[in-house]
């Protein structure tokens, strides 16, 4: 659908309706994941097969795997996995789940979602300009980042990647001080704290670590520009020579490279786990709908929800154990990282109690969200492992790392997007996406996902390095080393392919749904939190004066079921009706 | 300390290991993939067993968190005692005088390693001497006496059994001085000097990587590490040194 | 096209009939503090616009406004951490003596002038807030007689503003000292961060007198009482807090070289 057409578009495109700035996120969001799908492939062929040709571009040079890698990373973390769920849904959702009918700034929010766009063409635009993107990770380690001369895309290219991360920082905190707000003031009548579904909290949380750490991200780029720029030298050391030239020679100064590493992860670790939050409380409430169950220990989920964010803040240096990181500050990060697993471990548990023989109903949302939880068990372990400094030293920077974050994050998280999408397509578009494509794209993507990522481990502990461009034609015993993962890291290639055709799936659905599917029944899932009533539906908006007279009030924590006439279990937060037996815990 | 089993040859994987701490970080990672196949075994059995079996009213109790919550706390906490203990015996403290000394310096993209000589010491280096095509990669100043006898090689050359002290700096960027047979791995960061140490074993050639991304030579910039037995590696280097002060 | 969502309109509907007195600041007298929301029963966040309670905007925007704050306290905390840092760190010469080319930026004496006049152009500022919240006058400007607290807040924000452009030319002018001693922002890491850190809070200052400014031209336009609260309100506790954080740096750059 062409949008801009008629003024009547332009009002869909300009809007400041939270709903329709949440969908313009998951499509900004589809786009990004697509073209860094595409790059992931790139990525796994050249690999593989080193001296294929592109078509229309000629041979993959190392610089260009390395450029790939960073705007992989980058799309995907900041404007796949920070957008959709915080801000895609976050829009579309959270207003309706606490009963509220706009976001707390309408306008702020509007300019937060521009922002973003604006962000994410000037990150794509760096691939054209001479020399290409930034070639040094998304990580971005000073001195390579501060030197232009230090390798191509280190230019221009990575000033362009600076500007885009600065106004993505500035939109992502707008963004969430308007959840805060909205979540503090908004809420409806009898909607407590304790009462505020999980996936609210998983927002709460989300925003609360966002508003924290993006600006301190902010400074550093500052900081990191003045460097480029101004002369300065913050990061870059005294006597530092990159191709014979010695960077900033005129001026004084002794940077240490070290203060970006701890500058940068601060944020780092917290933006990671922005990216998982709304996919733990999410997973929470839809096994328990789907079990037709209250969410076992409700109360500790909230806590562990709050405690992995405040512990999120605490264990940034994790990933400097052999940064040159003083050993004894290793040690203290390596416990409270060691810590974190346990609110982690708390949820799993809580995930198993609630589905513990209730025989659910595997409609598609639910299988994505059982498969959230294996995903999260697998790539969450070997989180421990990753945070033991010991370990971490064979470990760090080897394909071990790639494996763990993208089983918890590239993974576990997508599935929460895919759950989201299927459970909450009928209040988008008023129509229930095809089950049967559902289900394929379901078991694709998870055989898919295993296949790809856990034989990472193995080239990880074999001691395949990241960010390598090649693993043939390399002199010396390293050669000998690469070489020996070749054959695993066909397999992986060709996983990797698998899987991301399994995606056609979900996108033919998403088309064939948009305009074949099924009308949807007012509430389809029995779901019983507040984006699901009658009032919320959006497709007959009621009048404010009718909203006036019946407020949207609420009596109960979500996912409390009792037999209703009609044999199903159900009992919406919404209504009145005294419960039978069900002690709130 | 010595070990039931020798851990490498349980995890075919691991390229051999060839250090003196290498088999007590083995037996730990090895330790810990047990446990946490273990676990997520356990974790998804649970699953598909709740998944399969006749409903049942909700479990209440809250004895199915908390006690099984405890019991993964004392296996976590007890798993990071044991790192931290061999994270102390590697890096808390430094190597013991006798150590053999040699600096290691990365850049885009070559490891060069320097060692002192016979007078044991460093020579001065100056950023601006720098100038690889003049065989003086590392600007060591010629007017500075202890720097005559320096010898810089483009493999490192270490005896078995002798412990090396190893102070890791970086000229241009931020590099990652792994070697995996020797189960090490530091960054070597410009600007820093960093030690660290450790002891070959296993005469042999290992590979020497680099694991931290520094530009479109990343992934050749290696060397080889060859341990040799005490006596062989004492007639290197006297060859070598012939070379510098004949 | 399947039927999709039609967007609502957020916004007030601006009202171009003043006759009924309704300021936006709901049906109730201002005076009264139920603010709605949060869940505490009455669900204002239901209503239509220009039906809400009393203070819930009111209390919402400067609930925006101290979390932007507070991010922006961690923008400043993650440049002071810099600074102690980059304070901390020298290097070998060539001649492996420990150098640290860290010397102190002498504190041009008119930081001091400039900080008395950014704490007047503070308490101005408050001034200025109170009287917009002033019980008597609020109920006359809401049964409509007049504008009394508009009148009588506007001269304060105006002398506010003057005083913020009076500091940021003070800055300008200790900048120029420094650059007659040769102090310029490349000498050494300390003048880096002086001239950052003076730099980065005037640039914030700059948008204070922009928000100044939007109050100022708020107060004439704007019909709804609650809004030109708003205004005030927010752009005094922006100021305020820029007030704040000042002494922090400024007490830094004093002591703590
Ligand atoms: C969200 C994060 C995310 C995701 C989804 C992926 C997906 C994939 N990634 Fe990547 N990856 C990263 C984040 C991610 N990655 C990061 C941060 C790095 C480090 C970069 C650096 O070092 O600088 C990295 C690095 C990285 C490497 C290491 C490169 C190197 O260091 O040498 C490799 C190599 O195999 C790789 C491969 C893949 C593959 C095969 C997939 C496949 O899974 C692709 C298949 C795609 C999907 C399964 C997603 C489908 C999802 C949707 C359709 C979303 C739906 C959206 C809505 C509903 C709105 N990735
Ligand atoms: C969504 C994102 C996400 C999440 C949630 C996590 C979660 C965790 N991560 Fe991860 N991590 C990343 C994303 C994420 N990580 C990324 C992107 C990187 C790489 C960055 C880069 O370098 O580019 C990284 C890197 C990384 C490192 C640095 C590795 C290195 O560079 O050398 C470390 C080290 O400590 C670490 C640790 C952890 C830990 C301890 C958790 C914990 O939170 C995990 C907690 C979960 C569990 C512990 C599982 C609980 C389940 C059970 C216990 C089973 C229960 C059993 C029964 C019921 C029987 N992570
Ligand atoms: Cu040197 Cu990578
Ligand atoms: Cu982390």
């Amino acid at each position: 659908m062409n949008l801009s057409k008629s003024p009547e578009k332009l009002r869909y495109l300009f809007t400041t309706d939270h709903r329709i700035i949440g969908i313009q996120y998951l499509i900004l969001a589809l786009t990004s994941v697509t073209i860094g799908t595409i790059l992931s492939l790139l990525m796994r062929i050249h690999l593989v097969w080193p001296d294929r040709i592109l078509p229309f571009y000629g041979p993959i040079l190392p610089e260009d795997y390395l450029a790939m890698v960073t705007i992989h990373g980058t799309i995907m973390l900041f404007f796949v996995l920070t957008t959709a769920p915080q801000s895609g849904f976050g829009n579309l959702i959270l207003p309706a789940q606490i009963g509220a009918r706009r976001m707390a700034f309408p306008v702020a929010n509007a300019i937060g979602f521009w922002l973003t766009a604006t962000a994410l063409l000037i990150l794509l635009s760096s691939t054209f300009v001479p020399r290409g993107s930034p070639i040094s990770g998304w990580t971005a380690y000073p001195p390579f980042s501060a030197v232009a001369s230090a390798g191509p895309g280190q230019g221009l290219g990575m000033d362009l990647w600076l500007a885009s991360i600065a106004l993505f920082a500035i939109a992502s905190s707008i963004g969430g001080i308007n959840t805060l707000v909205t979540i503090i003031k908004l809420r409806c009548k009898g909607m407590t704290w304790e009462r505020l579904p999980l996936t609210v909290w998983g927002w709460f949380t989300a925003a609360l670590l966002s508003v924290l750490a993006f600006s301190v991200l902010l400074a550093a780029l500052l900081l990191l520009f003045c460097d480029r720029h101004a002369g300065t030298s913050f990061f870059v050391p005294t006597g530092d020579i990159v191709n014979g030239a010695i960077h900033a020679a005129g001026h004084p100064g002794n940077g240490s490279p070290l203060l970006w590493l701890h500058l940068f992860w601060f944020f780092g670790h917290p933006e990671v786990y922005i990216a998982i939050l709304p996919g733990l409380g999410l997973t929470s409430m839809l096994l328990a709908n789907f079990s037709r169950r209250r969410v076992f220990a409700y109360r500790t989920m909230i806590v562990t929800t709050l405690l992995i964010g405040f512990l999120g803040i605490l264990l940034w240096g994790h990933h400097m154990f052999v940064a040159g990181l003083n050993p004894f500050a290793a040690s203290a990060f390596a416990v409270s990282t060691m810590a974190i697993a346990i609110p982690a471990s708390a949820k799993v548990l809580s995930w198993l109690a609630t589905v513990w023989r209730s025989r659910p109903h595997y409609t598609t949302p639910m299988l994505f969200s059982l498969g959230f939880v294996s995903l999260f068990i697998l790539g969450g372990l070997s989180g421990p492992i990753l945070a033991q400094p010991i370990l971490d030293e064979y470990l760090h920077n080897t394909f071990f790392v790639i494996a763990h974050f993208h089983l918890i994050m590239a993974l576990a998280a997508v599935f929460g997007l895919f759950a989201g999408t299927y459970y909450w397509f009928p209040l988008m578009t008023g129509r229930m996406m095809s089950e049967t494509l559902g289900r394929l794209h379901f078991w694709g993507t998870l055989l898919g996902a295993y296949a790809t990522f856990l034989p990472m481990h193995l080239t990880g502990l074999m001691g395949e390095p990241r960010h390598y461009a090649q693993l043939t034609g390399v002199s010396n015993a390293a050669g000998h080393l690469l070489a020996g993962t070749l054959p695993l890291n066909r397999f992986i290639t060709w996983s990797a392919i698998f899987l991301s055709t399994a995606q056609l799936f979900f996108f033919a659905n998403l088309l064939y749904s948009l305009f074949r599917g099924s009308p949807a029944p007012p509430n389809p899932w029995q779901a019983t939190t507040l984006e699901w009533h009658p009032a919320m539906h959006p497709n007959f908006p009621l009048e404010a004066s009718e909203i006036v007279e019946n407020p949207i009030a609420v009596y109960r924590q979500p996912c409390q079921y009792q037999p209703t006439p009609t044999g199903e279990l159900f009992l919406p937060q919404w209504s009145p009706d005294a419960t039978v037996d069900i002690k709130p815990e | 300390m010595d070990f039931p089993f020798q851990a490498a040859s349980l995890l075919p994987l691991l390229p051999i290991d060839a250090s003196a701490h290498g088999p007590a970080i083995d037996h730990h990672l090895l330790l810990n993939i047990w446990v946490i196949l273990a676990l997520a075994a356990l974790a998804h059995l649970i699953l598909l067993i709740g998944l399969v079996a006749r409903r049942r009213p909700e479990a209440t109790s809250w004895r199915v968190e908390y006690l099984p919550l405890t019991a993964l706390a004392v296996l976590f906490a007890f798993l990071t005692i044991r790192a931290e203990r061999l994270w102390a015996e590697a890096r808390y403290t430094g190597a013991e005088p006798s150590a053999l000394q040699v600096q290691v310096t990365g850049e885009q993209f070559a490891w060069y390693f320097r060692y002192p000589g016979t007078d044991a010491i460093f020579g001065v280096t100056k950023p601006q001497l720098i100038d690889a095509g003049a065989g003086n990669p590392l600007g060591i100043d010629p007017n500075d006496s202890h720097g005559a006898d320096d010898l810089v090689t483009s493999e490192l050359v270490l005896p078995a059994d002798r412990q090396v002290d190893l102070r890791l700096n970086a000229l241009d960027v931020i590099h990652g001085f792994s070697v995996p047979e020797m189960r090490l791995k530091q960054n070597a960061v410009p600007g820093m000097t960093i030690h660290v140490h450790f002891t070959p074993k296993i005469p042999g050639t290992y590979a020497i990587l680099c694991t931290q991304v520094c530009g479109l030579g990343h992934y050749r910039m290696n060397a080889n590490l060859r341990v040799l037995p005490p006596d062989e590696f004492a007639a290197w280097l006297a060859a070598k040194q012939k070379t510098v002060q004949p | 096209m399947p039927s999709t969502i039609t967007p609502t309109s957020t916004e007030p509907k601006r009202k171009n009939h003043v006759e009924d007195h309704d300021n936006g600041s709901g049906r109730r007298p201002p005076t009264d503090k139920r603010t709605g929301g949060g869940g505490e029963g009455d669900n204002y966040g239901d209503r239509s616009q220009g039906n809400h309670g009393p203070r819930e905007r009111l209390v919402r925007y400067r609930m925006g406004i101290f979390f932007a704050l507070a991010s922006d306290l961690m923008f400043f905390v993650a440049i002071v951490s810099s600074f102690f840092v980059s304070q901390s760190t020298g290097h070998f010469d060539a001649y492996n003596n420990y150098v640290n080319e860290w010397t102190v930026t002498t504190i041009p004496p008119i930081l001091w002038l400039n900080t008395a006049v950014l704490i007047l152009s503070s308490i101005t500022m408050e001034i200025a807030r109170r009287r917009m919240f002033h019980e008597v006058d609020v109920m006359d400007e809401w049964l409509g007689l007049g504008k009394p607290i508009t009148r009588r807040a506007i001269p304060w924000i105006a002398v506010t503003a003057v005083l913020g452009v009076v500091f940021l030319v003070g800055q300008w002018i200790a900048w120029e000292q420094l650059a007659m001693q040769h102090v310029f922002f490349l000498s050494n890491p300390s003048s880096h961060f002086f001239y950052l850190i003076t730099g980065v809070h005037g640039i914030h200052l700059i948008l204070g007198i922009f928000g100044l400014m939007a109050a100022l031209i708020g107060l004439y336009v704007s019909r709804s009482l609650e809004s030109r609260q708003i205004m005030v309100d927010c752009a005094s506790w922006y100021w305020h807090s820029m007030g704040v954080f000042w002494m922090f740096l400024f007490v830094l750059l004093v002591f703590f070289q």
